[in-house]
C-alpha cells in the first residue's frame, strides 16, 4: 500500500473513533444533564455515575422486536435510517483537524479531503439530509410520521438559506472554500491574547447559524417535527430497535457536524493560541484533534443546556422566523462584511 | 476508470427506474441516485465546484420540491396496464422513430466535429468566476430578474382568485 | 481527483457499519409477537384510513417554491464569495445590483402574505 492511503486511512479511523463514540457519550450527558437541570438523578446503575448506560442501550437496541408497521414501504423504510447517518457522518472528511505536519519526511495534511471544494461540499452533502426524513415519514403508513416528515422538510430548507448565507459570508475574507484556510485566517491574536477569531466580525452571522443550525438538526425549542405532545414523535414514530438507534445517532451527528463547522468557521478549528503545534506529527495531531473536539463538546452541551431550557416554538413562529427575521439578518450580514471588507478593514 | 465504470451504470440503471418505476416517490429517489452519479462524473473531468453545485442544488434543492409536490398532491402509484392497444402502438412506433433519428445524428456527427476534451482550466472556480463577473455580466444580472420572475409567478400560482396565500387552506 | 476518492471511501465505510449493524441486530432481535403489533401507530383504535389519504396545505408547496429560487440565488454568492478579493469594489457593485433585484421579489413574497403561516 502506498504511503498516501495509509495516511487518508488513518485520518479517516481518528474521525470514526471519535464519531462512533459520540452517540453513547451525548446519550449520557443528555440524560445527566436534563436530570440536573430538572434537579432528578438520572441514570445511575450502570457503572459509575451511569457511565455506561450508553452501552446498556446499545445492547437493549440490539435485541427489541423490530417492527415494521404493516402497509409500510419496506425498502424505503429500511433504507431511511442508513441515509440519516452517512451524509451526517461523510461531511467530516473536509474537516481539518490539525496543521501540515511530517510524516517520515512526507508532508500530510490533517484533513481527510484536502480538496478545494471544502465546506461548499460539507453543505452539499448536509442538504440530503432531508431525504432520510422524507423516506421515514413517507414509508412508515403512519399519519404522524407523514405530518413530521412534511413538517420537518419545510423546516430545513428554510433555515437552510440563513445558515447557507452566514455561511458565505465568512468565505469573503478568506476568499476560499476550503476550511483549513479559514482555520489559517484565524489563527493571529488581538493585542497578544485574544484569538482572531471569526466570531467578534462575524457576530450576526454566527447567531443566525447558531440559530439555524438547532432547526436544521430539529432540536428544540424547534423540534416541531417530533414534537411529542402532538406528533408522537414525528418521523420515526414508527421505528424501533436498531433502526431507531440509527435515527438516533443521526441527530447526534447533524449536531457534532453543525457543531464542528461552527467551531472552524467561528472559533479557529483545531487551532488555540498558546499551544505549541510543533513536534512529533502524532503528538500534533492529537493536540489539534483534543482542541478540535474540546470545542465541538461545547457546542454540544450547548444544545443539551437548550434543549432543556426552553419552550418549543409554534409552527407558524418557526416559519416566521426562519423567513422573515433570520433571513434579512444574514443578507444584511453578508453585504455588510463584504463592504466592510472592501473598505479594508476585514 | 473503476469510479467512472461504477457510477456510469449506476447513472444509466437509475435513469431507467425513474422513467419505469410506478411509484412516483422512487422515481424522485432514482433521479437522486443519478444527479448523485452525474456529480461523481464531474469530478472526474475535473470539475468538482461544478458536482458540489450539482448536488446541491439539484438534489438538495429541486428535487426536494419534486418530493414535496408528489406527497403534496397525493399521487399514489400509476395504475400498471392501462391505455388501448393501438395507444401502445403507437407509442412503441414514435420511440422507434426517435430511436433512430438519434442514431442517425450519432452517425452523421462522427467525425464531423473534432471533439475537444474538456480543459480542467476552463470549469475551475476562478476562471469561471472570473467570466461570470465581467465577460457575462450582463447575462449574469438578467438571470436574477428571471429569479425574480419565478419569485412573482410562484406566488400569483399559489393565489386562487383574490385570496392571500392560503386562506382557504385548512 | 484522487483528494476526492476518500470521500467515496468514508460513504462505503460508513454505510458498511450502519448494514453490519443493523444485520446484527436482525440476527439478535426479539422474535416478532403478532399481527396486533404491527399495526401503525395512532390512538388505540384502527386505523380508519390510510396515512396517504390526506392532503396538505399548499403553504408548504409554496415554500419550497421559494427555497429553490432563493437557493439559487445562494449559489451565484458562492463564487463571488471567493474572488472577492479579486473583484473588489466592482464585484461588491454587481452584487448589490443582483441582491436587489432579489430582495424586490422578497418585499413582495412578504406583503402578498406568502410567508405568513397562520
Amino acid at each position: 500500500m502506498s504511503f498516501g492511503i495509509v495516511a487518508t486511512l488513518g485520518k479517516l479511523a481518528a474521525w470514526l473513533t471519535v464519531l462512533l463514540a459520540t452517540a453513547p457519550i451525548m446519550l449520557w450527558v443528555e440524560r445527566r444533564g436534563s436530570a440536573l437541570i430538572q434537579d432528578r438523578r438520572g441514570p445511575n446503575r450502570v457503572g459509575p455515575l451511569g457511565l455506561f448506560q450508553g452501552l446498556a442501550d446499545a445492547v437493549k437496541f440490539l435485541f427489541k422486536e423490530d417492527i415494521v408497521p404493516a402497509g409500510a414501504d419496506r425498502p424505503l423504510y429500511l433504507l431511511a435510517p442508513i441515509l440519516a447517518l452517512v451524509p451526517a457522518l461523510t461531511t467530516f472528511v473536509v474537516i481539518p483537524f490539525g496543521p501540515v505536519v511530517e510524516v517520515g519526511g512526507r508532508a500530510v495534511n490533517l484533513i481527510v479531503a484536502g480538496v478545494d471544494t471544502g465546506v461548499l461540499l460539507l453543505l452539499a452533502l448536509a442538504s440530503l439530509g432531508v431525504y432520510s426524513l422524507v423516506m421515514a415519514g413517507y414509508s412508515s403508513n403512519n399519519k404522524y410520521s407523514l405530518l413530521g416528515a412534511v413538517r420537518a422538510s419545510a423546516q430545513m430548507i428554510s433555515y437552510e438559506l440563513a445558515l447557507t448565507l452566514s455561511v458565505v459570508a465568512v468565505l469573503i475574507p478568506v476568499g476560499s472554500f476550503r476550511l483549513d484556510e479559514v482555520v489559517a485566517a484565524q489563527q493571529g491574536t488581538w493585542f497578544g491574547f485574544v484569538p482572531q477569531w471569526n466570531v467578534a466580525p462575524q457576530i450576526v452571522g454566527f447567531i443566525v447559524f447558531l440559530v439555524a443550525a438547532f432547526a436544521e438538526t430539529n432540536r428544540l425549542p424547534f423540534d416541531l417535527p417530533e414534537a411529542e405532545s402532538e406528533l408522537v414523535a414525528g418521523y420515526h414514530t414508527e421505528y424501533s430497535s436498531m433502526k431507531f438507534a440509527l435515527f438516533f445517532m443521526g441527530e447526534y451527528m447533524s449536531m457534532a457536524t453543525l457543531s464542528a463547522l461552527a467551531a472552524t468557521l467561528y472559533f479557529g478549528g483545531w487551532h488555540l493560541p498558546g499551544i505549541d503545534y510543533s513536534g512529533p506529527w502524532a503528538w500534533v495531531a492529537l493536540k489539534g484533534l483534543t482542541v478540535l473536539v474540546a470545542k465541538i463538546a461545547v457546542f454540544m452541551l450547548f444544545f443539551v443546556w437548550v434543549r432543556w431550557s426552553f419552550p418549543r416554538f409554534r409552527f407558524d413562529q418557526l416559519m416566521r422566523l426562519g423567513w422573515k427575521v433570520l433571513l434579512p439578518l444574514a443578507i444584511f450580514n453578508l453585504v455588510a462584511i463584504a463592504a466592510l471588507t472592501v473598505a479594508g478593514v476585514l | 476508470m473503476a469510479v467512472f465504470a461504477l457510477f456510469a451504470f449506476l447513472a444509466v440503471a437509475s435513469a431507467m427506474v425513474v422513467v419505469t418505476h410506478r411509484n412516483p416517490v422512487y422515481s424522485v429517489m432514482s433521479l437522486v441516485v443519478t444527479l448523485i452519479s452525474l456529480a461523481v462524473m464531474f469530478v472526474l473531468l475535473g470539475a468538482p465546484f461544478l458536482a458540489a453545485l450539482q448536488v446541491l442544488v439539484y438534489t438538495g434543492a429541486i428535487l426536494v420540491l419534486f418530493l414535496f409536490v408528489i406527497m403534496l398532491l397525493n399521487i399514489e402509484r400509476e395504475a400498471p396496464g392501462g391505455g388501448h392497444k393501438l395507444q401502445k402502438l403507437g407509442a412503441a412506433l414514435a420511440a422507434l422513430v426517435f430511436a433512430g433519428l438519434l442514431a442517425t445524428w450519432f452517425v452523421a456527427a462522427q467525425g464531423a466535429v473534432e471533439p475537444v476534451p474538456l480543459d480542467a482550466e476552463a470549469v475551475a472556480l476562478v476562471p469561471l468566476a472570473r467570466h461570470l463577473f465581467s465577460t457575462y455580466l450582463l447575462p449574469f444580472e438578467i438571470v436574477g430578474v428571471l429569479l425574480l420572475a419565478a419569485v412573482i409567478a410562484a406566488t400569483a400560482l399559489a393565489r386562487r382568485g383574490g385570496t392571500s396565500v392560503g386562506e382557504d387552506e385548512a | 481527483m484522487e483528494s476526492y476518492l476518500p470521500i467515496l471511501v468514508f460513504c462505503v465505510i460508513a454505510a458498511g457499519f450502519l448494514v453490519v449493524s443493523l444485520l446484527a441486530a436482525r440476527l439478535l432481535r426479539h422474535r416478532g409477537s403478532g399481527r396486533t403489533s404491527r399495526e401503525p401507530y395512532e390512538c388505540g383504535n384502527e386505523a380508519e384510513s390510510f396515512a396517504h389519504d390526506h392532503r396538505f396545505s399548499i403553504r408548504y408547496y409554496l415554500i419550497a417554491v421559494l427555497f429553490v429560487i432563493f437557493d439559487v440565488e445562494t449559489i451565484f454568492l458562492f463564487p463571488w464569495a471567493v474572488m472577492f478579493d479579486k473583484l473588489a469594489l466592482f464585484g461588491f457593485i454587481e452584487m448589490v445590483v443582483f441582491l436587489f433585484i432579489l430582495i424586490v421579489g422578497y418585499v413582495y413574497v412578504w406583503n402578498r402574505g406568502a410567508l405568513n403561516w397562520a
